[in-house]
């Protein structure tokens, strides 16, 4: 995973709330058995027409906003289905950090597994990025995550909180199935104290 | 003493591995259940890095979301969805996993087939990477969605990183009246609290209306706990569990039942344990229910209009219910039970289990799908699919115009050949009414099922009592 440590570059305002999964990335191309290749099918509902030509008025079709990095929304972002392919299509797309008043969980989840920000800020400070992000490509946000602040163009930071372990992981862009198995005894503990105290305890057999 | 503490605790706390010093737990999975869709990467890096299943005999996996429900003989005629079954049989052979192929009877929806095998039983925690895995709380169970990073991770570990979450008590006393179901009691919940309400918690339903629902309601209930954006839905296990659990294919038997019972019935919450937020409702309070507009928590009993953005006070909250109403076609202060359907659409991991089928089939029997309109039943399983057919359940939906389809998601979520075209709308058992969820174009009013059968007679929402009545009257 790419590890994230500052990130200066173009925010795009989208002020909707309640942007679910299948709005970030239908289910009709959930058909992959990659990771990649899912930007240029990112917000594709609210990005094409059902003729597959581009909406000039959708902001990531705008020229101000086609390199964004940066990604300004309402509440609930990432609200439904639990697909990865989510912060995937962000990803490929080139968005590494989405700000929203707070996020569905599994999606905020599954941002930090693949190098994505996921940033909570009340609504008005949100509401005020979005304006600066309105200025268009002039208008860079940087986001330094080891001193977790939001620097707005006119260099006013803002503060953010983040879990330690999360910010952690990301800073150092660590796998976290590694750091797991590190504790692989006490997994075996448990497994071996289910087999003794809840013999009862059923497994799946392959027979179907 | 020890502090009294609720359903998710306990079940919690019997699964805690391990602790990191910042509180994170390394959380014991009991079940992983597999499907097509949001597994092949996860194979695909424990091959990178050289990692095994740690236990095969813990997951079980079927594929649901690409399966055709017609001509089951013939090979998938969608190259992606063909590719994306085959590359999930050739995973679950490389790494041993239990799997039902789409030969067996025991096929459906992933979240049919886990309570219905005994895979899911109460008190485990149970894990796939899909949100509507909230349905196996049902039993009694800590079960939640997964992104493919962390089905990776659970393939690789049996664990998963988790932060307890907070508990929120949903009681619904009373009694529900005529024609009223667990559907519309959660979509009454969603409207109540948001679907943004139960973010960050994990939702105990409790109260005299949970406790008299039968397994098939209280799933329903807790499949759609993540469209009010709670992580996962609980219901105590009681007797009624019990019985639903007693002598399924991978539920314990003989002493070991007893013995598993005798734990289980330990698990409901104690007297006087703390929840972080409660929400009460009455069943006398709820009418059948139905969506009007994008989002699930847009919900209006049968007989309500739809609202008006001009009431909203903020701007860029009224500028989205008038992009849903543009969406949905439909205008301020329609009333809902005047909207025609071109689709019926009865199934769904929400809503297609046999339970389900048998209150359409209630409605439907004698009846006719009204013309014009396409409305079919999926069965949640195979299994499902037989039972129904052993009660007749076939014919009546047959003989009133329904097609009769084999198990899967279906339109659901428009992965298969199952989907609306752009305009058509839909009176749907599913649980999400987003933008194109059921096809690009395509718009959903979420129901139960007996709602959805009145609609296929009617040829538009309409008030299931009505009909009801109609019946009473002519016997």
């Amino acid at each position: 995973m790419r590890a994230f440590t500052t990130l200066t570059g173009v925010a795009a305002p989208l002020p909707m709330a309640n942007v679910d999964t299948d709005k970030i990335i239908p289910s009709r191309f959930l058909k992959t058995i990659e990771r990649t290749g899912l930007g240029r099918h990112l917000f594709d509902g609210l990005r094409y027409t059902p003729q597959g030509e581009e909406r000039p008025d959708f902001v990531l079709n705008q020229p101000a906003y086609r390199s964004a990095e940066i990604l300004i929304a309402h509440e609930n972002f990432g609200c439904g289905s639990s697909r990865e392919h989510a912060p995937w299509a962000l990803l490929d797309f080139g968005i590494r950090c989405v700000i929203a008043p707070d996020f569905a969980d599994i999606f905020y989840n599954n941002c930090f597994k693949n190098g994505i920000l996921p940033i909570r800020l009340p609504r008005a400070v949100c509401d005020a990025l979005m304006e600066d992000a309105a200025l268009g490509g002039n208008a860079r946000i940087t986001i330094d995550l080891p001193r977790q602040v939001v620097i707005r163009p006119d260099g006013e930071e803002i503060a953010f909180d983040i879990e330690a372990m999360r910010k952690h992981l990301l800073v150092e862009g660590l796998d976290d199935i590694g750091q797991t198995l590190q504790r692989a005894p006490a997994i075996d503990r448990f497994e071996h104290r289910r087999t003794v105290e809840q013999s009862w305890f059923p497994s799946v057999s392959a027979a179907f | 003493m020890a502090a009294p503490r609720t359903l998710f605790d306990k079940v919690w706390d019997a699964h805690v591995v391990d602790r990191f010093d910042d509180g994170t737990a390394v959380l014991y999975i009991d079940r992983h259940l597999v499907h097509e869709v949001t597994s092949p990467q996860a194979f695909e890096g424990l091959r990178a890095a050289g990692r095994p299943v740690r236990r095969p005999d813990a997951t079980l996996a079927v594929a649901d979301h690409n399966v055709p429900t017609e001509a089951r003989d013939r090979p998938i005629a969608e190259p992606q969805s063909a590719l994306q079954v085959a590359t999930l049989e050739r995973n679950v052979a490389a790494f041993g996993v239990p799997y039902i192929p789409l030969t067996s009877e025991a096929q459906g929806i992933v979240h049919v087939v886990g309570p219905e095998q005994g895979a899911s039983l109460p008190g485990m925690t149970i894990v796939c990477g899909d949100s509507h895995t909230s349905t196996h709380g049902a039993l009694g169970a800590l079960a939640f969605g997964i992104g493919t990073s962390e089905v990776e991770h659970v393939l690789a570990t049996q664990t998963l990183l988790q932060k307890p979450a907070k508990n929120m008590l949903v009681q619904v006393d009373g009694r529900l009246g005529v024609g009223v179901t667990a559907k519309d009691v959660m979509l009454e919940i969603i409207r109540t609290i948001g679907t943004a309400g139960g973010n960050g918690h994990v939702i105990e339903f409790a109260g005299e209306v949970i406790r008299d629902l039968d397994m098939a309601g209280r799933m329903t209930i807790c499949n759609m706990s993540i469209e009010a954006g709670a992580r996962a839905g609980m219901v105590a296990p009681d007797e009624t569990t019990f019985a639903f659990v007693r002598g399924r294919r991978f539920a314990p038997k003989g002493e070991d039942f007893d013995r598993a019972v005798a734990w289980w019935r330990t698990l409901a919450s104690d007297e006087g344990a703390q929840y972080d937020r409660v929400v009460r409702l009455r069943g006398e309070d709820i009418r059948p229910n139905v969506t009007w507009g994008t989002s699930p928590e847009d919900v209006i009993a049968i007989d309500g209009v739809v609202p008006d953005p001009a009431a909203e006070t903020d701007p860029a909250r009224a500028a989205g219910l008038q992009r849903m109403l543009d969406y949905m076609d439909l205008h301020a202060g329609q009333r809902i039970d005047s909207v025609p359907v071109d689709v019926v659409f009865i199934g769904s991991c929400t809503n297609s289990r046999l339970e389900d089928l048998r209150a359409a089939a209630r409605i439907v029997e004698g009846r006719h799908v009204a013309s014009g309109v396409r409305a079919l039943v999926v069965p949640g399983s195979g299994i499902v699919r037989r039972m129904a057919e052993e009660e007749g359940l076939d014919r009546i939906f047959l003989d009133a115009g329904f097609e009769w389809r084999e198990a899967g998601c279906s339109m659901c979520l428009g992965m298969n050949e199952d989907k609306l075209r752009p305009g058509q709308r839909c009176a749907s058992t599913s649980n999400r009414n987003f933008e194109g969820r059921q096809g690009p174009g395509g718009r959903t009013h979420l129901c139960s099922p007996p709602m959805a059968a009145a609609a296929a007679v009617l040829g538009r929402l309409g008030d299931v009592r009505e009909l009801a009545r109609v019946r009473e009257e002519a016997v």
